[in-house]
């Protein structure tokens, strides 16, 4: 995620911003207008294959001493967590089938095989992260989530050496770190809450995330008898590469090199449109095969999730044809890369924003400089603030 | 299959079933999730029935046997249900008042519909229901019902489609072996338009304390000609100020009996149910009506600002987040009435849905679960 010095928004006359935007709320209409039985019946679908697997997996790993059940099993209970989170956790609780009526499908009922709360993660995602998306300062997400430095806008400072670290870590314990995001815990660090302040929060987790825990880690392994450990195993694992899929996705979404980022300021009174406007420069697609498309909840089609999160995403493919051809007509970049490419670029930001910035603004000699002068500069900061001076904050954000 | 349904037909199948082991291990699903897998019927939260049964008893009507799962607790004669279809992949609800006894022994449901041409759910129903589809109902509701200790002398009137919560109730009492005096006074266009009228007979030809008086609004073969009056009242029953009076029809038929009772000062003997057909007038800028808030009782002129601002002012404080129609924080189930979003202009008619109070305004009318 880079910082354009002078933001694209520029370039656009407020008059064509609108227009632009109108298309949109057209295009919007026209799928809104379609919603039925198609939808209700793909979603329907889903859910029973997903249902299918995860039995099928539970099955396979009761039997998990015995290596290909072992192995099917982690994979079959890897695809059912994979699709459960994704194509329907994800999108059902962005409201994309409140249209349907059916309790079974509604956002506020639903919840996931998840260690997230579906309440923190209404709040979390699609209220902070879809409002404010990349809105340093209000989205959390844009920010690595508080444990990643993802953007210029993040003050360097030695600890983001271990970016990459730090990012693999998120990774591998990927549900955990988004259960635990709502606890905002970097404040808590910093001083800026106090862990009262967070006990509601953390009521929650225990619940969700120890209803989780025991179905996973004691009762599933429990009814494998003498088989427990392998039971336990395979579950894990079955978290892990959920885990690992579900965050390399979401990476994808809104950190490749050219997301933009915003800044509290640019964003204020912005209109209907200019929201929209945001959200096509602040994402990120990727290409990949139809399995892709399911398996990522149709996030490949960031942008257009973004723009619509509420309709059902298996819809973003058709609906990425015009969002294409619109970008195209008022010269707006759409970001839009092979899977692979876009992990790549990923994972290079994380590398490169482990360093000092002037590693790259004014070569590594400096760069280095200003690493090894940090504990100094750290130490004016503080006198100058003792001072009564303005200081620019040069913490880890 | 069949075999599989052991689990939800057993008596140790359902006590697993039920469990909270059996919900720790489907968490964070539940239980009905896998279930259905094996038994689609089966539910530990949700009424589901199977259609066993469609007839078309005139042509403008459609009447329905179901059959439920075990989560039906069953009604009081006169009650209705609300009953969940999809169609076109959107779950519709519409109340219908069984017109069975209540003590039908093999436990089934009977909704007699009348077609709405203008509507969507009874068109659709009359084209479409099969035997083996499957419906949701809620629990029965509704204070129309005859009290314990009955009555002696009972008074049922109805008109047209309005028959099916007072058919229940003479079903119900036949069954039961009342002893009392039961008098129906019932209004149709025509005798062909009567939906229960073999069977009426045949009740009238066995119980000798029932009496049917049949009354066409547009034929002269009935009992009574034209509507109701008085003078009809005085004819099916003379001694209608001692009964109790069980009352279900049209609004027309409803207003002039309500007058007659009142108009005598015996109004606390009369008992209605109101089925008011979905209003379908076309809203206005201008903001009219109430805003109810059912779960907090609190209430509001409509002052054409969204639900959510209106509550807020109210004195209320429901969820909310972005407020523009994305994040869904503040979405509230609209119980009755019409709202238009805000953000598009599109009108909502439907009861029992769920809207984003945030980008909804009030047309008139509405009821709100906040």
């Amino acid at each position: 995620m880079t910082v354009t010095a002078t933001p694209t928004k520029k370039k656009l006359s407020p008059e064509q911003i609108e227009a632009f935007g109108q298309e949109l709320d057209a295009l919007r209409a026209r799928i809104v207008a379609d919603l039925g039985e198609k939808d209700a019946a793909y979603i329907r679908d889903i859910v029973n294959k997903q249902k299918k697997l995860e039995v099928a997996g539970r099955a396979l790993l009761w039997a998990g001493w015995f290596p290909p059940a072992m192995l099917a099993g982690v994979t079959a209970l890897s695809l059912s967590k994979i699709i459960d989170n994704m194509e329907i956790g994800h999108n059902v609780m962005h409201g994309q089938y409140d249209f349907m009526n059916d309790p079974q499908f509604t956002a506020k009922n639903f919840d996931w095989d998840n260690t997230i709360h579906a309440d923190s993660w209404l709040y979390t995602h699609n209220y902070v992260h879809h409002t404010f998306t990349n809105i340093v300062g209000k989205d959390h997400d844009a920010t690595g989530y508080g444990v990643m430095r993802m953007t210029e806008e993040q003050p360097w400072h030695p600890i983001w050496l271990l970016n990459p670290v730090f990012c693999g870590l998120l990774q591998t314990f990927f549900q955990w770190g988004t259960a635990l995001q709502e606890f905002e815990s970097e404040k808590w660090f910093r001083g800026e809450q106090t862990w009262a302040d967070m006990a509601p929060a953390r009521k929650r987790f225990m619940e969700k995330a120890g209803k989780q825990a025991l179905k996973d880690y004691v009762l599933f392994p429990l009814l494998s008898g003498p088989g427990a450990p392998f039971t336990f195993v395979g579950n894990a694992a079955a978290n892990l590469v959920r885990n690992l899929w579900a965050s390399s996705v979401i990476w994808c979404g809104h950190f490749p090199e050219g997301a933009e980022t915003f800044s509290i300021e640019e964003t204020e009174d912005e209109s209907h449109a200019e929201w929209y406007y945001r959200q096509i420069l602040g994402s990120a697609n990727f290409t990949g095969s139809h399995l892709v498309d399911v398996l990522s909840g149709n996030l490949s089609y960031q942008i257009e999730h973004h723009l619509f999160p509420d309709i059902p995403a298996y819809r973003y493919k058709e609906i990425a044809v015009e969002v294409k051809e619109i970008c195209e007509r008022y010269g707006i970049r759409y970001n839009e890369a092979p899977m692979y490419k876009q992990l790549w670029s990923v994972w290079q930001q994380v590398f490169k924003l482990s360093l000092p910035d002037s590693t790259y603004t004014k070569g590594p000699l400096a760069g280095l400089r200003e690493a090894l002068s940090f504990p100094f500069r750290k130490k004016q900061a503080e006198q100058g603030r003792e001072q009564g001076h303005v200081v620019e904050a040069t913490f880890a954000a | 299959m069949s075999r599989m349904k052991v689990l939800t037909s057993s008596r140790m199948g359902r006590r697993f079933l039920d469990s909270s082991f059996a919900a720790a291990l489907a968490t964070p699903h539940g239980v009905d999730r896998y279930v259905e897998m094996l038994d689609p019927l089966w539910s530990r939260t949700e009424t589901r029935a199977e259609v066993t049964d469609v007839e078309r008893k005139t042509a403008d009507s459609v009447t329905l046997t179901l059959r439920p799962n075990a989560s039906w607790a069953g009604f009081k004669a006169g009650q209705f249900v609300k009953l969940s279809v999809e169609i076109d992949g959107i779950r519709r609800t519409r109340c219908y008042s069984p017109a069975n006894s209540q003590f039908r022994r093999d436990g089934r449901i009977e909704l007699t519909i009348k077609v709405d041409p203008k509507g969507l759910v009874s068109p659709w129903l009359l084209a479409n229901a099969t035997p083996g589809m499957l419906v949701q109902i809620s629990p029965a509701q509704g204070d129309f019902h005859i009290p314990l200790p009955h009555p002696r002398s009972i008074l049922l009137i109805s008109g047209g489609s309005g028959i099916t919560p007072v058919m229940s109730m003479l079903r119900t009492l036949t069954d039961r072996a009342y002893i009392g005096k039961v008098t129906f006074l019932h209004y149709a266009f025509t005798e062909d338009d009567v939906i229960y009228r073999d069977e009426l007979a045949e009740i009238e030809a066995k119980y000798e304390g029932v009496r049917i008086i049949r009354a066409y609004t547009n034929a002269d073969n009935g009992d009574l000609q034209g509507f109701f009056s008085k003078e009809h009242l005085v004819a099916a029953d003379k001694h209608y100020a001692e009964a109790e009076t069980f009352l279900c029809g049209p609004m027309p038929l409803m207003d002039s009996v309500r007058a007659v009772f009142e108009a005598e000062g015996i109004s606390d003997r009369l008992h209605l149910e109101q089925f008011a057909a979905p209003t379908r007038t076309v809203p206005t800028d201008e903001a009219t009506g109430e805003l109810v808030f059912a779960a907090s009782g609190a209430k509001a002129d409509n002052n054409g600002q969204t639900i959510l601002e209106q509550a807020e002012a109210a004195g209320l404080n429901p969820d909310y987040g972005c407020r523009i129609g994305i994040c869904n924080a503040c979405v509230s189930t609209k119980l009755t009435g019409i709202t238009r979003n805000v953000l598009t202009g599109d009108i909502n008619t439907d009861n029992d849905v769920n809207i984003k109070p945030c980008i909804s305004a009030p047309c008139g009318d509405v009821s709100i679960d906040l």
